[in-house]
């Protein structure tokens, strides 16, 4: 989101030869669409790779889901939260606290219903990992700001803790978590089948994405967080308590962790507590792709991601272990701090 | 003489030295104090985590570089005698070889992933090693033709270290000279040889540095110290002793699989022992290791009986279920961390200065 | 002379182990504009980053239209009516310049007719208006700095060196600025070009070792070339 610009809202301001370039990256843009269709003869059959794709965009807005949270607040706080993947579990399992007992809801053959359900484990479960990470900012991470050392350390042994209360509260074994009625089965687009769910986790995860931008682009509180980004000191020079903005956009990143956390166990139809270090890595791989602290490279950074493990999955499996890890590596020897590079990082 | 052998680092603390000197005297004669396979295989654990925790504190404590691939490192240590041994029988030749190979493979990932990261910032560096490591996991269980899987690989170490072999007749303190017990000295030998080396090399000049980089690279930079050239070797240098720990480890246990070396919770174990001995004093790795497994192998019982005893509370008999284990470690971690970061050495050594100041 | 409106008395600031601020007396007066001269390491900016809040004074008060702010956080020191220009200038270069601006109209929205009489000082910035920041050059970027500051009426700026750096027809202009400035805001202006201020100043403080050395009226030493000498001599050689 580094280098988007608003010329749209130019109040007449005048225009001539003589004005800066403005330079937008727009090479990292590219690379998704690019893979894709270099894909496309490597799969042979279109359906197929219809298929592949769209599966790979669904993973993909998922994990972004997941991510964003992690990279905004580790843009504006310098805080890296290595317990994130503990909001994504403790998400999940939230949700099962409506999931289960309306089972019947989940069952019905009413779209309606279904949605009503969803929606309601989704609220709850950003609500509970919200107000969890406004704790976890106060107790866990505010001691130890700008101690980089001790915020790994405490943040991974909160993790921990986390890991093994869920274990505590939902018990050790695994919890099934099918979709409801309506959300099963797939669209036939021609001869490929697109599942009916990753549909819906394309639209959330582009929902996500565009209110994010919105926000961060349009109103006071997100020029705040990118101006924080950049400079917080100067910021607070400006009159702002930018402590507030930390626990905003903490308990805002650790409910969206929730969010993706519902989504994934949805996706999975499985929930266990091992569902927040599975995620940890990916969303790991995925900010660094994307340069630590940057939305937009998080984005790219997230569909790129899956989008390899689902091409690379069907073309050759035993690639597909360590696709990621390569694909870090490919990136980071283009770019040695990630797509886009956050300026003060 | 003690100068030499401990490098003229001496544990500063009468209470310290007292403890060390327990664990050491322990481990020593551990075959012939304690009876029973389950004791001597505690002892022997003790010997090689002190090994594994002492060079990762050779990275986190004394360096300030976090890495969560050490598992990885001592996997690869004990996957290559296993893989050596199973494939081509018993025999040091097999030893050999697979530890040479061991050690190549960790110096190569050592220098890679540092070269990567280790000129950016600390949490890439903890990010990547956790990615690269959680990577390795997945292939070693996934790869099963080499590795055996899930499963792992049992096989047949050197005759001298098999249980049935007999180095003599008769017994010595009730206890057979078998080759377990042949094992057991390898073990605890090679343990002290390496930690003896690892504090010769944190308090040379080299060591120094290093410590200098911890404290302000920036500084270390501008005395002219190639900050990223010291990070990478005590990066490579580490890996290597846990490559080691892991030949050992393979050695004793005459297995390797996924959960005995590359799972997190071995990493996350050697966090903690580091944390709770006390980062950047290499005696917080031997006080850490003995206390932590001592605790694991013995309390874990303990809260067995205390889960049993409240099996009729819903909530508190889970949170005292054995398993659970791992909650009240981290919450010890966390609350180390933050109140007590030099560890219990640190603590030792600081009470022993405080006492000495007093009383002129 | 008038009322004072910024005061520090015997204030001392270390950073870590550093003894910065060695018991810094100074006394702004309300209108016109005050210069801090000293050279490098003299404490000029450690000075300005104390009433800033971003640092606190270990020892000493520091008081504001006569609030004690010693303690008082940082944005709380702003809202009060202060405003910081830092020598790294601080801009949001991701942000447009109307967004940098913006940022600092607490009120919501900028005045129109303040805004106009902020391009009669820098035309550019209307030029610019809708470009981020970062793509500026170094004097459109203090322009932008200051701009922010004085973007709604504040009691006091606090300019830290803002020639550094600039081209000397650029620095022309910004004399101008600050000339038509200060009549209407307390400025209090850090500078090692004594060129640049001394036909600007109404009142100095010579900054040394954390101290203030000197204070008066601008006019006074402007006068004594042998005073200059003495608490200038090496900054003025290096300088010019």
């Amino acid at each position: 989101m580094n280098t988007t610009t608003s010329p749209a809202a130019a109040a007449g301001a005048p225009v001539d030869a003589a004005l800066p370039k403005v330079r937008v990256d727009y090479l990292p843009l590219l690379l998704v669409p690019v893979m894709a269709l270099v894909m496309l003869p490597l799969v042979g059959s279109f359906p197929t790779w219809v298929t592949l794709t769209f599966a790979g965009l669904a993973m993909g807005m998922m994990i972004f889901i997941m991510a964003s949270g992690l990279t905004l607040i580790f843009g504006l706080m310098d805080v890296l939260n290595f317990g994130h993947g503990a909001f994504v579990s403790v998400g999940a399992f939230t949700a099962t606290f409506v999931l289960l007992p309306m089972k019947g809801w989940m069952e019905a053959d009413s779209a309606l219903m279904n949605l009503a359900v969803v929606g309601l484990a989704i609220l709850l479960a950003m609500l509970v990992t919200g107000l969890l990470g406004w704790a976890f900012e106060r107790i866990i991470i505010r001691p130890v700001y700008g101690l980089h050392l001790k915020q790994i350390l405490i943040t991974m042994g909160g993790m921990i803790v986390a890991e093994q209360l869920i274990h505590v509260i939902w018990g050790a074994e695994q919890i099934p978590l099918p979709l409801p009625e309506t959300f099963r089965g797939a669209f036939i687009l021609g001869d490929a089948a697109v599942e009916k769910y990753r549909l819906i986790a394309v639209a959330v995860g582009l929902t996500v994405f565009l209110t994010m931008f919105l926000v961060l682009n349009r109103t006071k509180v997100g020029l705040l967080i990118r101006a924080g980004v950049e400079n917080g000191e100067m910021v607070e020079a400006l009159g702002y308590r930018i402590r507030r903005l930390f626990v905003g956009v903490f308990m805002a990143g650790s409910a969206l962790a929730g969010l993706g956390g519902v989504m994934w166990g949805l996706y999975k139809e499985t929930l266990t507590a091992a569902i927040g270090g599975e995620t940890t890595v990916l969303v790991f791989i995925v900010i660094i792709i994307g340069g630590l602290g940057s939305v937009g490279g998080c984005f790219i950074g997230a569909l790129l991601v899956a989008l390899t493990a689902n091409y690379a999955g069907f073309l050759a499996p035993k690639v597909a272990l360590v696709s990621d890890i390569l694909l870090m590596v490919a990136v980071l020897l283009w770019r040695p701090r990630g797509l886009y590079p956050v300026a003060k990082r | 003489m003690l100068t030499t052998l401990l490098s003229g680092d001496f544990p500063r603390s009468r209470a310290l030295s007292v403890l060390l000197l327990l664990v050491l005297v322990g481990l020593a004669l551990a075959p012939f104090l304690v009876h029973g396979a389950r004791a001597l295989n505690v002892a022997a654990t003790i010997c090689i985590f002190v090994v594994l925790v002492a060079s990762y504190d050779l990275q986190l404590g004394y360096t300030g570089i976090v890495s969560f691939a050490h598992t990885m490192f001592y996997g690869i240590g004990a996957y290559g005698v296993g893989i050596a041994l199973h494939a081509m029988g018993p025999g040091w030749g097999p030893v050999a070889l697979g530890t040479a190979a061991a050690l190549a493979i960790s110096l190569v990932l050592a220098l890679v992933i540092g070269l990567f990261s280790l000129r950016v910032r600390a949490i890439f560096y903890a990010m990547i090693t956790l990615a690269v490591a959680a990577a390795f996991a997945v292939l070693a269980s996934q790869l099963s033709d080499i590795t055996g899987g899930e499963d792992g690989r049992s096989f047949k170490v050197p005759e001298i270290l098999q249980p049935s072999f007999r180095l003599m007749d008769g017994e010595i303190l009730g206890r057979a000279i078998d080759g377990r017990v042949v094992t057991y000295y390898l073990v605890f030998a090679s343990a002290l040889a390496l930690f003896l080396l690892m504090l010769r090399i944190v308090n040379s000049p080299f060591g120094r540095v290093l410590q200098a980089i911890r404290e302000n690279d920036f500084r270390a930079e501008a005395l002219g110290y190639r900050t990223v050239v010291y990070r990478t070797l005590a990066n490579c240098l580490g890996a290597l002793v846990a490559t080691l720990a892991g030949v050992l480890m393979a050695l004793w246990l005459r297995y390797v699989g996924p959960k005995t070396t590359l799972s997190f919770e071995v990493m996350t174990d050697i966090l903690l022992m580091v944390v709770i001995g006390g980062m950047g004093t290499l005696y917080g790795a031997v006080v850490g290791s003995a206390l932590f497994i001592l605790a694991q192998n013995y309390l874990q019982a303990l809260m067995g009986q205390a889960s049993e005893a409240l099996s009729g509370v819903p909530f508190l008999s889970q949170l005292f279920h054995p398993d659970r284990w791992l909650l009240w470690l981290g919450v010890l971690f966390v609350l180390s961390v933050y109140f007590f970061p030099t560890g219990i050495v640190g603590k030792l050594r600081a009470g022993a200065l405080a006492r000495s100041q007093k009383s002129p | 002379m008038s009322e004072i409106l910024l005061k520090l008395e015997g204030v001392h600031t270390h950073i870590g182990q550093y003894h910065i601020l060695q018991g810094v007396d100074l006394e702004v007066p309300k209108g016109g504009l005050t210069v801090l001269l000293g050279r490098n390491g003299a404490g000029k900016t450690t000075t300005l980053r104390t009433i800033m809040g971003m640092w606190h004074a270990s020892r000493g008060k520091v008081s504001f239209a006569g609030d004690d702010i010693t303690a008082a956080a940082t944005p709380d020191i702003s809202c009060a009516g202060i405003a910081y220009v830092p020598e790294s200038m601080g801009i949001f270069s991701d942000l447009t310049v109307r967004e940098n601006l913006y940022l600092a109209a607490r009120a919501g929205e900028m005045d129109t007719a303040r805004l106009e009489w902020i391009f009669g000082f820098f035309p550019a910035l209307k030029k610019f208006w809708n470009f981020p920041a970062g793509n500026l050059s170094g004097g459109q970027k203090q322009m932008v700095a200051i701009a922010r500051a004085i973007v709604e009426p504040r009691r006091l700026l606090l300019i830290d060196e803002p020639t550094k750096g600039l081209a000397p027809a650029i620095i022309q202009g910004m004399i101008t600025a600050f000339r038509e400035l200060k009549e209407t805001e307390t400025i209090l202006l850090v500078e090692q070009n004594f060129n640049f201020v001394c036909s600007l100043g109404d009142t100095v403080a010579v900054m040394d070792g954390g101290r203030i050395v000197h204070a008066g009226m601008m006019a006074d030493l402007a006068a004594d070339q042998e005073l200059q000498q003495k608490l200038l001599g090496l900054s003025l050689h290096v300088h010019q």
